[in-house]
């Protein structure tokens, strides 16, 4: 077997799975004494082209509370055909359809290479999409132009079969019936008014009572399209229309006196779209996409009174308590995000503004949901065109790349369970044997719900070891984790995507190098950061670094190797060698200091944080600097002042942000001219090279960081 | 500022009305006796004890009356007042006349000997001279007389108290039977017999009721008879002389009104219509009232035809007595015949103080001369005792009837507006009156003195002007505020809302599309209309468009705004299904230029009827749509109006959602009050606020059942609005009359955010005020809107001493802000006269105000008590004023006679009308909408339209000579004036009809409807044919310009004798027993006349 690494690897690029330990301790004291837990980084729908999805159903065990599904590290008797759970050890007959299986004829679900499967499930009718664009009209007419354009083109982008909805809103909340023709119509509500999801039904026009006009007919699936048809059309038979209707959307067109800000009714609105999906399509993959372009200034929801001259609350406010709306505010989207993730309804927010647009106060509405989260100055950069185009990129076979509604649910062999989850997802509640007393992020269960994810979506998933000290394992058992993803995937199928994994156990006291060695410090790094910062959401900021700081020093208490009073002598493995350095950035970085942040923006940190897969994650907790020359290949050099040189060009990337910096030579060079030379084109292809490389990483991420490129005068 | 005025002659403050001189006893035929209360007296439910109060013992007498020694007074009297019918009675039957006027002149002498002022007709008095009393008209009761027959001992005397007691049961029985049992006995003796009518008319002669003039003669005995006599026998009458002793033995008593009857006899044609009962009569009593107010200059040239009376005479025909002659009963038709002969021809100069202007029927020009024009203000009196024991006393309301922005015929001008600049109008510092013509400058022009509270106030520099050497400004005839009763102040910004000039105010059309409207065509024909009408908003003056902008809401059970704005390729629509919590959804592009956005609008009204074609939404909402639309206003800013076309009970769950509470059974229940009563407080809240914002707001409903139109107008009555009504609205049946009012309602100029105040002289106060309107306060009227159609009436008491010489001074200020959205005042001053004697207050009233200020007192009493209680009082109020009169100005009669005031003496068939009016005496198929409308409906009706509304016009068509262009006269509103073979129309102001009798000639059939035969005719027709012919074109257009008088358009409805639908016409003839138990005109005097008794005894 290879390195570690590549192990790791390996089972990263298979499973979308990297665990912090690869070998277990196998007792719950000595896992403990670990410092880092057991967890692992799952990015459930990560890009398999090398896995096409099977077309029928999974096998699942037959044990009510344990259901698992059939996997490779079952045990299998072909002859009797039965298998048995590597969860529960149940034995389980196999299914009629499976009669003809042998050693040689195994389902690929049996077959070791196929740890992870996806199933398509066939039965049951298939959704279509549902987007329903939430727009805020508050904007200056450049950035309203702006919008109305990326909105017009993102129709272009959609399935024709999906369906679009639009909700406009200013001071007035307006939903727009797309089936009319001729006179454009629309349903307005009060900006200010708390709306039950039972009134806005009413109002909406949605809880017809069943009026069994033709009782012959089968209703069924005809009522269905007929009620919700009037806001929720397929883009194919109103395009036109919306794009008009785009067209058409005009600024918010009350008066906004001096000194005052524009009424935006954003709670409202948001509550709207909510009630409006959850009457129409409950438990239906549907993405709200929010547009604002400033905070909500009054109703349910509001973060910041109508006056100009009280500014939007900032980190000293709220540290201060002097955040008037803040928890009123928080409180309302968290109810709309919890009844927009238990209907399988994910929310975006776009929020484009110099100033604060409440994402403090909006964020679960993402960070529960799955939605995404994208914050710029203004509609009109490309900053925010690109990133929301990208939404709509496909993947190679043509599907977006986006799933909905999912439920992951994780099973665990007995030594294990599981003790929650940090990701974009809410938890359902759902009790089992496998679920942990202790919480670590969102637990208390098994299953949570991960309303829209996308091939990247990543979860941070925490497991505590419980098997007693004095119950060893045997020499080489394993422990086995499996994670169940259904979810509806963007081709309006239902999969369910399987992925089995199983690791050693060590006993921690005989074995520790081996536990040692199979360290994963960047899974553990990320692992640890997701834990601080979800700490940090609810802790005081200084508690949160001291918890980290102390669990670092646990670490190398635990791991180093030293000499008592004497610093120089420490040492740490390799496989912890990084570890330390990530935590130090980690530290300083916006996901745990407020310092120069909005309160906005430390939010819009924390949400890319927490769902962004490994690599991308320590970008964030540890930029990337690389130094271009022409001595030679680029070169990844430290975050510091002394790497600033002058005949040498940076580049760093923050993952929000990259920046290329020009040394004083070069600049000057650039400035005389010299690119435009033909004798000095290697100058040109040496400016040249950090653009080229920061295009490919602008094209590959979401969201689009910025590019902002400067030298020293 | 100039006004080219040439100096009006102001008259001086004389005495307004030196006509009146004549002083009408009448002194009752009947004889106290009469007491008898007949239980068979259905309608009045019996005797009312109310009614005895007051027994007013002593015969106190007008001054001038006085003179004559009691006894004689009561012959004279009589006799005069028997003159003074018959003159009267020629002078209305035009061709008579002369005969009367014979007969007068024989009569006058004796007259003028005995008593002036007995005479009825201030005409006939004038002659006489002496006795400035006024005009009496004295009535005696058929029963009355009856008993009077009996005792016809003295001639002179027996009129009046003869009536033994016997009779007097006799006379009690006969109210209410038509019979009149008595009668025939007590007349049969003396005058039956020889005249020998049988069966026609009963006795007519009889004529208690005649109420009206009959003054007794005072005169000799012999006259009396003569005098009665004449009415008996209707015309056979005749011979006074010979009838003498008739008179005397029968029902000399009677003593109609003065001339009345009997004139008829002789001379005059014989009676046409009525041909088969009273042939005779009708002559008669049409001369004799008819003069009643006015000066009668004219009467007095007449008269010499009293010697022909006495001719007449001759021929005493056999009265078969029995019944009240309905014909010597004061009949309105005759007193507005009267008065438009009398009065129509000159303009009616305001200048002088305390004159009482022609009445309403009579078309009349005002020239302005320091007084509003009557078209502005009437009031009950025009007299006003000095104080409040005679006010009391009197128990004649002191109303004004105001309509502050009437519209005024083309040849009168408008009122100028006054601009006194920034300072604003010019007002008394203390009492804030603003500057009128009678103010009084003083110092030699540096201050001036309120006319109101006497204040001491300086003139501001600027208005300074010296004062010629009557102490009058040299420039009085330049400014409008200082030489005329009507002008307007252009107001400043302090006039205005929040200290801005108000913006232009809109007009908010707001549909009903629930299944029903949709059905019915109402929704299409609707929005068809309106593209069109749009181009006729009201502009002011010579604007070339108008400044009133327009904005949409259709509704069912949520409601859909509409977005107009003249950018937008289509209109858009925006619902709002929060009703409860209503607002407006848009603002920019919901309140547009029609010009502008016409495209959008001519698009949205063509797309309104096809989106909810399908539509099987059945529930609507109410509330909801006025609040939307007030909200609409306050986010524009503006004043402002809504148009409702409304077709169902609100049910829909929302603030304002009504039930179905319609129930019969609480008809003459006590809780009959609730029918009238709105079902929620949330209106009156909502119709508050309107009112902050201006909004007012017109409902046009169109319902299929109950709608509970007293919860759903409150808000348009709130707001100085109009409801508007079209049960099971059919576009086919009543799409004209729709339209016609909806055009109407749009085009009318109208005042918005209007604040009406009051003032008054010292010693008398407005305490209370009736109308379509909101007050927050005890003295400002708060209008949202006002149109010229609306009108408030103001009652008066009061709280000092009034002095005769500086009289009583109004100030009506109207604040409003005009149709372009000009801020203005509007001021109307009126002098009134003030008296210590009561005879002045008598003889200075107006009846038709009277009753409205009656009519809306009653209608607003329902809401609180139980209607049975509301027609008692009015009653006893009415019968209390009679009373007073009888007291203390009549001269002393026989209380068996009925006295009454020659101004009032249609008092109490007016009043009947009022009493048998579907509000407060329904009949089984008024429906309880249907009151509630009315109800509301007459709480803002000027004079004129209570007038026509309670007393309806009927119309012969084919009486007089096609040729004749002129308006047919009138004839009373009776069963017994139709003949079948005639064709009548009848109209009220809201109900047109046209009957046709079975028995017309075939030619006019054709002519007119275009079928051959009478039984062709479709009944409930609501169009003429359009026929080429004389006859059809006048007809039609008779009911065109029949529509152009009314405010409301008038649906026709042809209904033929003995059909089925006549029952419905019949309900108008007012002068009959009406089916839901309303007395008959007849009855109701005998009622009257009983209570009034019962209150002098």
């Amino acid at each position: 077997m290879a390195t570690y690494l590549e192990f790791i690897q390996q089972n990263e690029e298979r499973d979308g799975v990297r665990f912090s330990w690869n070998v277990w301790p196998s007792s719950r004291l000595e896992a403990t004494r670990m410092v880092v837990p057991l967890a692992c980084i799952l990015t459930p729908l990560k890009e398999r082209p090398d896995l096409p999805p099977v077309q029928y159903e999974p096998v699942l065990c037959s044990r009510p509370t344990c259901k698992a599904i059939l996997n490779p590290l079952c045990q299998v008797d072909y002859r009797a055909k039965l298998w048995a759970c590597n969860f529960c050890f149940q034995r389980n007959q196999f299914p009629p359809a499976y009669a003809g299986i042998s050693e040689v004829n195994q389902p690929a679900e049996l077959m070791p290479q196929f740890s992870t499967v996806e199933y398509v499930i066939q039965r049951g009718a298939q959704s279509p999409l549902i987007f329903l664009y939430v727009v805020d009209t508050c904007l200056e007419e450049d950035d309203l132009q702006a919008l109305r354009e990326s909105l017009q083109m993102s129709l272009s982008l959609l399935p024709p079969d999906a369906l679009v909805g639009l909700i406009t809103f200013g001071r007035m909340v307006q939903v727009h019936e797309l089936s009319c023709e001729g006179i454009s119509k629309s349903y307005v509500f009060r900006g200010t008014k708390d709306l039950t999801a039972k009134q806005i039904q009413d109002m909406l026009g949605l809880t017809k009572p069943a009026v069994p006009v033709h009782p012959a007919r089968p209703a069924q699936p005809q009522e269905h399209p007929s009620i919700s048809s009037r806001f929720l059309q397929p883009i194919h038979k109103i395009d036109m229309n919306l794009t008009d209707l785009l067209g058409e959307l005009q600024r918010d067109p009350w008066p906004v006196p001096q000194g005052k800000r524009p009424l935006r009714s954003t709670g409202v609105a948001l509550s709207i779209a909510v009630g409006l999906l959850e009457g129409t399509f409950p438990n239906t993959g549907a993405r709200i996409m929010l547009f604002i372009g400033g905070p909500p200034t009054q109703g349910p929801g509001m973060v910041v009174g109508d006056e100009l001259k009280v500014p939007i609350r900032s980190w000293h406010d709220i540290e201060k308590d002097n955040a008037r709306f803040m928890k009123k505010a928080t409180k309302h989207y968290e109810m709309l995000a919890n009844r927009a993730a238990a209907n399988g309804h994910c929310v975006d927010i776009y929020a484009c503004a110099l100033d604060q647009t409440g994402l403090l106060e909006m964020k679960c509405c993402t960070n529960l949901t799955g939605g995404h989260m994208v914050m710029g100055d203004s509609f009109n950069t490309s900053l925010f065109k690109q990133t929301f185009q990208r939404i709509f990129s496909k993947d190679f076979n043509g599907n977006f790349r986006m799933a909905f509604g999912a439920t992951l649910e994780v099973k665990t062999s007995r030594e294990l369970k599981v003790a929650g989850a940090i990701g974009p997802c809410v938890s359902l509640n759902v009790k089992g044997p496998c679920v942990s007393e202790n919480e670590l992020g969102v637990g208390g269960t098994s299953q949570w719900k991960i309303c829209g994810l996308d091939p990247t979506s990543t979860l941070g998933i925490y497991f505590e070891v419980v098997n007693q000290h004095n119950a060893p394992i045997p020499q080489g058992g394993r422990g086995a984790i499996q994670f169940v993803t259904h979810y509806q995937h963007s081709s309006t199928q239902r999969r369910i995507r399987v992925t089995t994994i199983a690791r050693n156990w060590a006993d921690a006291q005989s074995q520790l190098k081996h536990i040692e060695a199979a360290f994963d410090q960047e899974a553990a790094a990320v692992l640890m950061a997701r834990l601080g910062v979800f700490r940090a959401e609810s802790e005081e900021g200084p508690d949160v670094l001291r918890w980290l700081d102390r669990q670092l020093i646990r670490l190398c208490q635990k791991f180093g190797q030293y000499t008592k009073e004497d610093p120089s002598s420490f040492r740490l493995s390799d496989s912890f060698s990084l570890y330390p350095q990530f935590m130090f950035h980690l530290r300083r970085s916006p996901f745990l200091q407020v310092f120069n942040n909005s309160p906005d923006e430390s939010s819009y940190y924390r949400h890319h944080f927490a769902r962004q897969d490994l690599t991308q994650s320590l970008i964030m907790i540890q930029p990337i600097l690389y130094s271009y020359s022409f001595h030679g290949p680029p070169e990844p050099v430290l975050l510091d002042s002394s790497s600033i040189l002058a005949d040498r060009i940076l580049l760093m990337d923050t993952f929000f942000q990259i920046v290329i910096y020009l040394g004083e030579t070069i600049a000057q060079w650039q400035k005389a001219g010299y690119q435009d030379m033909p004798e000095y084109e290697n100058f040109k292809h040496l400016l040249q090279a950090p653009l080229d490389d920061a295009q490919e990483i602008l094209h590959a991420r979401f969201p689009m960081p910025r590019l902002d490129s400067f030298c020293l005068k | 500022m100039n006004l080219n005025q040439s100096a009006p002659p102001v008259p001086p403050f004389g005495q307004p009305q030196p006509a009146y001189l004549g002083h009408h006893q009448s002194s009752y035929g009947g004889q106290p006796g009469s007491t008898t209360a007949p239980t068979s007296y259905g309608a009045y439910n019996g005797p009312v004890p109310g009614y005895q109060q007051t027994p007013p013992p002593g015969v106190s007498r007008a001054p001038p009356s006085s003179g004559a020694p009691p006894a004689s007074t009561a012959q004279g009297p009589c006799g005069q007042t028997a003159y003074g019918q018959f003159g009267q009675g020629d002078v209305q039957n035009g061709p008579s006349s002369t005969v009367q006027m014979q007969r007068l002149p024989g009569y006058q002498p004796f007259g003028s000997a005995i008593l002036a002022p007995v005479v009825s007709q201030p005409a006939v008095l004038q002659p006489y001279g002496p006795p400035p009393t006024s005009a009496q008209v004295t009535a005696q009761l058929a029963g009355m007389q009856i008993s009077g027959a009996v005792a016809p001992a003295s001639p002179p005397s027996g009129l009046g108290y003869g009536p033994p007691t016997s009779l007097a049961s006799a006379s009690g029985s006969f109210p209410n039977s038509g019979l009149y049992g008595s009668y025939p006995q007590g007349q049969a003796p003396p005058l039956g017999q020889p005249q020998g009518h049988p069966g026609a008319q009963p006795p007519q002669r009889s004529v208690p009721l005649q109420a009206s003039s009959f003054t007794p003669p005072a005169s000799g005995g012999p006259r009396m008879p003569s005098m009665t006599g004449p009415l008996l026998p209707g015309q056979s009458f005749g011979g006074p002389p010979v009838s003498q002793p008739n008179h005397v033995s029968s029902p000399a008593p009677q003593v109609l009104p003065a001339g009345t009857q009997m004139t008829g006899p002789p001379g005059p044609p014989p009676p046409p219509m009525h041909s088969s009962q009273q042939p005779g009569y009708q002559l008669q009593q049409n001369g004799s009232y008819g003069p009643t107010r006015g000066p009668q200059s004219n009467y007095g040239s007449p008269y010499p035809g009293a010697a022909a009376f006495g001719s007449q005479p001759g021929p005493p025909q056999p009265l078969p007595p029995k019944r009240l002659d309905p014909d010597a009963i004061p009949s309105p038709i005759q007193v507005i015949e009267d008065d438009r002969n009398n009065r129509g021809s000159e303009p009616f100069v305001t200048g002088v103080r305390g004159q009482v202007p022609p009445l309403v029927t009579t078309d009349f020009l005002v020239k302005d001369q320091g007084n509003a024009s009557p078209r502005y203000i009437r009031c009950t009196s025009y007299n006003i005792p000095c104080t409040s024991d005679m006010a009391k006393q009197a128990q004649v309301p002191l109303a004004a009837v105001i309509k502050p922005l009437a519209r005024l015929p083309p040849e009168e001008a408008s009122p100028y507006v006054v601009d006194h600049g920034e300072s604003g109008p010019l007002r008394c510092n203390r009492c804030k009156a603003y500057m009128c013509p009678f103010m009084q400058f003083v110092e030699g022009g540096r201050r001036f003195q309120c006319c109101f509270c006497s204040c001491i106030n300086d003139v501001p520099p600027q208005y300074f002007q010296h004062l010629d050497h009557t102490g009058k400004r040299v420039d009085a005839y330049d400014r409008p505020e200082l030489s005329l009763g009507s002008y307007e102040f252009l107001a400043t910004v302090d006039y205005c809302k929040n200290n801005k000039f108000p913006s232009p105010p809109a007009f908010i059309f707001m549909i009903d599309v629930s299944y029903n409207a949709i059905r019915s065509g109402l929704v299409r024909l609707l929005c068809e209309e309106l593209k069109s009408l749009l181009d006729f908003l009201p502009r002011e003056g010579g604007a070339e468009e108008s400044a009133v902008r327009v904005g949409f809401v259709t509704y069912n059970k949520v409601l859909h705004f509409y977005n107009v704005k003249s950018s937008l390729a289509q209109p858009q629509m925006m619902v709002v299904s929060d009703v409860g919590d209503m607002f407006v959804p848009l603002l920019d592009g919901f309140l547009v230029n029609v010009n502008e956005s016409q495209a959008v609008i001519t698009s949205l009204l063509d797309q309104i009827p096809e989106m909810f074609a399908d539509t099987r939404e059945t529930e609507t909402v109410f509330a909801p749509v006025i609040q939307a639309g007030m909200e609409a206003l306050k986010a524009a800013e503006c004043a402002g109006k809504l148009f409702l076309f409304h077709t169902s009970l609100p049910i829909a769950e929302a603030p304002g959602k009504l039930k179905n509470r319609d129930d019969r059974k609480l008809i003459n229940t006590d809780k009959e009050k609730t029918l009238f009563q709105p079902q929620t407080g949330a209106y009156q809240t909502l119709a508050k606020e309107c009112v902050a914002q201006g909004c007012c707001v017109d409902l046009f409903l169109f319902p299929n059942q109950y709608v509970d139109v007293a919860t759903l107008s409150v808000v348009p009555q709130l707001t100085g609005g109009s409801v508007y009504k079209y049960a099971c609205f059919q576009v086919e049946n009543d799409q004209e009359r729709f339209l016609s009012d909806l055009r109407r309602d749009v085009q009318k100029v109208v005042g918005f955010d209007a604040v009406m105040r009051v003032r008054t002289s010292t010693g008398i106060r407005a305490v209370d005020f009736f109308g379509a309107f909101y007050m927050s306060n005890t003295t400002d009227v708060e209008l949202a809107g006002l149109d010229g159609d609306k009108t408030v009436t103001v009652e008066f008491r009061h709280d000092d001493r009034l002095n005769e010489e500086s009289g009583a001074l109004l100030q009506c200020a109207l604040l409003y802000t005009s149709c372009a959205g000009q801020r203005r005042l509007r001021i109307h001053n009126l002098a009134l006269n003030c008296c210590t004697q009561l005879a002045d207050l008598y003889r200075n009233c107006e009846t038709d105000t009277l009753i409205n200020y009656m009519a809306k007192f009653a209608y607003r009493g329902v809401l609180n008590s139980p209607v049975k209680t509301v027609r008692d009082t009015l009653i006893t109020q009415c019968a209390q004023i009679l009373a007073c009169y009888r007291k203390n100005c009549a001269s002393p009669s026989s209380a068996g006679q009925l006295i009454l005031p020659e101004c009032m003496k249609l008092l109490p068939v007016y009043l009947n009308c009022v009493l048998k009016s579907d509000v407060l005496q329904p009949g089984a198929e008024v429906t309880t909408d249907d009151r509630a409308y009315v109800r509301q409906l007459v709480t803002s009706m000027d004079v004129a339209e209570t007038n026509v509304f309670f007393y309806p016009r009927l119309l012969p068509l084919t009486k007089s000579p096609i040729e004749n262009t002129t308006e047919p006269p009138a004839v009373r509103a009776s069963e017994e004036r139709l003949s079948n073979g005639d064709i009548y129309l009848l109209e009220n102001g809201l109900n047109l009809f046209l009957w046709v009798g079975a028995s017309v000639q075939q030619g006019v059939v054709q002519s007119l409807f275009g079928v051959s035969s009478f039984s062709q005719i479709t009944s409930g027709l609501s169009v003429l044919p359009v026929l080429d012919n004389l006859l059809s074109k006048k007809v039609r257009g008779l009911i065109d310009s029949l529509r152009a008088q009314r405010s409301r358009y008038m649906k026709l409805i042809v209904v033929k004798q003995e059909d089925k639908l006549e029952t419905l016409f019949k309900h108008f003839l007012v002068e009959d027993k009406s089916l839901s138990g309303g007395a008959s005109y007849v009855d109701f005097l005998c009622h009257m006349h009983k209570e009034i008794r019962q209150l002098l005894s």
